[in-house]
């Protein structure tokens, strides 16, 4: 998988889970995943539309949830919680997708994103030729969160317009 | 949170009443509670850009806050239908999405401003003032 579409997407959640956290993020992990996707815990899912299709799939275990959701909402959240606790992790994996692709369509990339959805199955689809699946595990004050990124470049040329505006 | 000296509608010093519009409810609470700081007033919520139109229609809300991608129908052509029957509201976009195609196609279908997310308070509280200015007042010694 090409890091120009990567890179974006580990700037925006390192920025964004460090905003949020009010502390510094790490990646503690970074892998091609061959296997099919395993959730982790509460994930969200966002699909991609356009030049480059597929999902990212934010995924992280109820406890870390519950700590970064209690963060974003500035008042103690219990796991009890459930909505708000699912809220928050959609909530944020819209902020840091929506962050990534603001940058990727500024390099001249076209694609439309969906809003988030809770992606409550245990296993999603396995990694093809054409949509490889990048984990990236970030370590985070609250816990491990998980990016799930399989895209697929759809159309040639946004590569070349990609390339020229850098 | 930090509070900010509040702002007032010039007319009747009244607070500010808002309309949150956005798919998320988390986001609406996190945006209604900055709201509070800025001694404004949310009279509406609504989860895509259909409610919106009817809630701004029934409410008439001094400000919107209004997400981009939602379900059913978006923010911007929310936006836009909301502004060609009501050319004085005030709409601000708040999206994570902040590429300078959707903020130019935002603008020019009447958005008066867009604040990106994870929306800092501060910058939402100026872009507020900036967005009532005549019509809004700043009560003097509340301190930002």
């Amino acid at each position: 998988m090409r890091m120009d579409l990567i890179q974006p997407f580990i700037n925006s959640a390192d920025a964004v889970l460090a905003q949020a956290l009010e502390s510094p993020i790490s990646i503690e992990n970074l892998s091609m995943e061959e296997k099919a996707y395993r959730r982790k815990g509460i994930a969200a899912e966002v699909c991609l539309t356009g030049e480059i299709e597929g999902r990212i799939i934010f995924d992280m275990g109820l406890e870390t949830a519950v700590q970064l959701a209690s963060r974003l909402a500035g008042v103690e959240v219990s796991e009890t919680d459930d909505d708000l606790v699912r809220e928050a992790v959609c909530e944020l994996a819209n902020q840091i997708i929506g962050n990534s692709i603001t940058t990727l369509n500024d390099q001249g990339f076209h694609f439309r994103v969906h809003p988030p959805t809770l992606h409550t199955s245990e296993q999603g689809s396995k990694s093809s030729e054409d949509t490889e699946a990048l984990v990236m595990c970030f370590n985070t004050s609250s816990g491990n969160v998980f990016m799930n990124v399989a895209l697929r470049h759809h159309c040639p040329r946004a590569l070349g317009r990609s390339a020229v505006a850098g | 949170m930090e509070k900010f000296a509040p702002v007032k509608r010039s007319e009747d010093g009244q607070p500010v009443r808002y309309l949150i519009v956005d798919d998320s409810v988390f986001a609406r609470k996190n945006l209604a509670r900055m709201i509070e700081t800025f001694g404004g007033q949310v009279i509406g919520e609504a989860g895509d850009g259909v409610s919106a139109i009817s809630e701004y229609e029934r409410l008439t809300p001094d400000i919107v806050l209004m997400d981009i991608t939602m379900p059913q129908m978006e923010g911007i052509e929310a936006a836009e239908k909301i502004v060609r029957d009501h050319p004085g509201a005030r709409i601000v976009m708040v999206s994570s999405v902040g590429y300078q195609e959707n903020i130019v196609a935002a603008l020019q279908r009447g958005a008066r401003h867009f604040v990106q997310k994870p929306v800092k308070p501060e910058i939402l509280y100026e872009v507020i003032k900036y967005v009532m200015r005549d019509d809004g007042t700043t009560a003097r010694g509340a301190g930002a």
